[in-house]
């Protein structure tokens, strides 16, 4: 079995996500770092690799983004990944969610994967749902929010939180998983693994290369589109309280509580 | 034609309340296009009544499908289906899970734009434009839509529920193919309640808790609190302490679980994610504890405390039980 894993390059926690005004994009400026999230959908790969259950020929690392997303690569490589493929052209540039997953779907499509997992959401992207416009070109079954997963030869067993609890749902292979982070504890790579995740094989693709429909990417071409981004409303920045001195905190909540006669 | 297909998701004979938001806010907004909203339904055996009660919301039409309920792909065929006979200009989500599934399969099979987490729509010159926060809500994008049909997935609460004396919605059978790969995933089991039944809905005081909490343990501390507060109060939790089994899913507050508006929300060792706070954001007072200053509850707090939880939140039990006692 071939495993790929979707992984991103997302601004680092600590950086300030903005909006670059003349471009109407993220700022994609400033330290950034592997999706924390896409972790999950690589250790639940190496789980599934270790368990044994099925044989696990490879698993190879996913993504689409500029040059300096080959550091994502290399951590996901570090994290267990035996290659990875890194889809790179100005032409998928600005693509919004569709675009973004019908690019990465062909670029799967190469690969030819008998299970693809994802992360629950990106860090700036925060859609949810790439997974599912990843498997609809895929013409893959697919599940989002996946926190157990069992592999049963052909299917997987796997559950989730829905709208009205917990759901158990038989999924069979090929198929799309997006893994929600209660799914398991990533592990952290060893020294080792970082120094030799530069040297296991990245394989750099073109729109071109994957068969990418040029008229179907990019921010020109995606057929939702930016009109205007604007400021929240703002409201009004509530009390801070530094706890130093336990006792003279718990002072200062009790009479705030006090004050709105909440006790 | 501007017709406006709304998914309506339905579970033990009742419409999800998010979905009846969606109605509403799709006749609303057919209303200003000139046109009408239909509602979709997809089930075994839709009850036809459940389905014609969308009329009192606005629908028109409601389209009945016969397919396996609770999974996404069965739901993007059938709405395919619809789009092709039908005209619609734009399909409509409320907040929750599968509508997200559902309206990205739907962009992907029509080469259509989307748009997610949506707080509030427009009509403008006879187009809908949708407005989605972004970056932690520290922005809002304007989308429009470049492709013949636009989809719109709200975000939880955010379409008002508007109920009228109306007529019944004419209510028609849609029939229509399940694709090969929506036939590949089957429903085992749907809507399984872990943990305790407790009932957290008409709590005037709700504590709630996190992560932070570090272990299902931690949730003494929280009980203890809601104790010592007394009467009307209860204990709450995050899908993040729910999904580890610390805490029973019926006291789960968001995206996924319940919608809250008490009259004190104290959260504490919850970093205040959007899937959190879309469920408890109409709290009267907000007061959160954690030890991170950076944590994005603090931005819609009225009151945050930055600190240790451990040692906070026994003290402030001895001091509310001090006042309630004097
Ligand atoms: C589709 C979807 C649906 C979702 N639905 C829901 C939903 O219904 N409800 C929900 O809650 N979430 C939901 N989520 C998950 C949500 O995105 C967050 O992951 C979750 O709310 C985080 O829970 P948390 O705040 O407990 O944990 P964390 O985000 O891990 O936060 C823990 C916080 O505790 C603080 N902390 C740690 N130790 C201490 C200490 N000793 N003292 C004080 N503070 C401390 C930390 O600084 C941190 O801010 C959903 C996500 C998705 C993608
Ligand atoms: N540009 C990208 N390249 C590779 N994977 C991505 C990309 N964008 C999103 N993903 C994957 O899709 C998941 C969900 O992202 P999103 O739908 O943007 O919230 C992420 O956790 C990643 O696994």
């Amino acid at each position: 079995m071939k495993i790929c894993v979707l992984v991103k390059e997302v601004p680092d926690a600590a950086v300030e996500k903005k909006i670059n005004p003349s471009t109407g994009r993220m700022d994609r400026s400033g330290e950034k770092n592997l999706n924390p999230y896409d972790t999950h959908a690589i250790e639940a790969a190496m789980q599934i690799k270790e368990g044994g259950a099925v044989p696990v020929e490879e698993i190879v690392a996913v993504t689409m983004g500029p040059e300096s997303a080959v550091r994502a690569l290399h951590k996901a490589v570090s994290l267990g990944a035996d290659r990875s493929v890194h889809l790179t052209d100005e032409a998928v540039a600005g693509s919004d969610v569709a675009a973004t997953g019908y690019a990465l779907a062909r670029t799967l499509q190469r690969e030819s994967p008998d299970l693809v997992l994802l992360g629950q959401q990106s860090d700036d992207g925060e859609c949810y749902t790439i997974g599912a416009v990843v498997a609809e070109h895929l013409g893959m079954p697919s599940l989002t929010q996946v926190i157990k997963m069992d592999i049963e030869s052909e299917a997987l067993r796997c559950e989730r939180q829905a709208e009205y609890g917990y759901d158990t749902v038989q999924i069979k292979l090929p198929a799309v998983i997006s893994v929600g982070d209660a799914i398991n504890e990533p592990r952290y790579p060893s020294l080792k693994a970082i120094m030799g995740a530069k040297k296991k094989p990245l394989d750099s693709v073109s729109a071109a290369d994957v068969e990418i429909d040029p008229s179907k990417v990019g921010g020109e071409n995606s057929a939702a589109q930016w009109v205007a981004a604007k400021a929240p409303p703002s409201k009004a920045a509530g009390e801070i309280i530094e706890d130093e001195d336990t006792d003279e905190t718990v002072e200062k909540i009790v009479a705030w509580l006090d004050e709105r006669k909440l006790i | 034609m501007a017709n406006i297909l709304v998914y309506a998701l339905h579970y033990d004979g009742a419409i999800n309340k998010n979905s009846l938001g969606a109605v509403s806010e799709g006749a609303k907004l057919a209303a200003e296009l000139g046109g009408e909203a239909h509602a979709i339904l997809l089930g075994e055996n839709v009850p036809q009544d459940l389905a014609a009660s969308l009329g009192k919301y606005g629908a028109k039409k409601a389209l009945v499908a016969e397919g396996p309920e609770g999974l996404a792909q069965p739901l993007v065929d059938a709405m395919a289906k619809a789009i092709a006979d039908g005209g619609y200009k734009y399909a409509l989500f409320g907040g929750g899970l599968l509508g997200f599934e559902i309206g990205a399969g739907l962009a992907a099979r029509l080469g259509a734009g989307v748009a997610m987490e949506v707080t509030s729509v427009r009509a403008e010159n006879g187009e809908l434009i949708a407005e989605r926060p972004i970056l932690g809500d520290s922005a809002i994008s304007e989308i429009k839509y470049r492709s013949d049909v636009g989809i719109i997935i709200g975000r939880l609460n955010a379409f008002e529920i508007s109920e009228s004396a109306g007529a019944d919605a004419a209510v028609e059978q849609l029939s229509f193919e399940l694709s090969p790969h929506a036939s590949q995933a089957t429903m085992l089991t749907r809507g399984e309640q872990r943990g305790a039944d407790v009932d957290i809905e008409g709590a005037d005081i709700l504590v709630a808790g996190g992560r932070g909490l570090g272990k299902a343990e931690g949730f003494e501390l929280a009980e203890n609190l809601a104790k010592a507060f007394g009467g009307n109060s209860a204990v709450a939790a995050t899908r993040a302490v729910v999904d580890a089994g610390w805490y029973p899913y019926a006291a789960q507050i968001g995206q996924t679980g319940k919608t809250v508006s008490p009259k004190l929300y104290l959260a504490a060792g919850i970093s205040g994610a959007i899937q959190h706070k879309v469920g408890m954001q109409s709290s009267e007072n907000i007061v959160a504890i954690n030890k991170d200053a950076n944590a994005p509850i603090f931005e819609f707090s009225d009151l945050g405390i930055v600190g240790d939880l451990n040692k906070i939140l026994p003290k402030l039990t001895e001091a509310v039980k001090a006042k309630k006692g004097a």
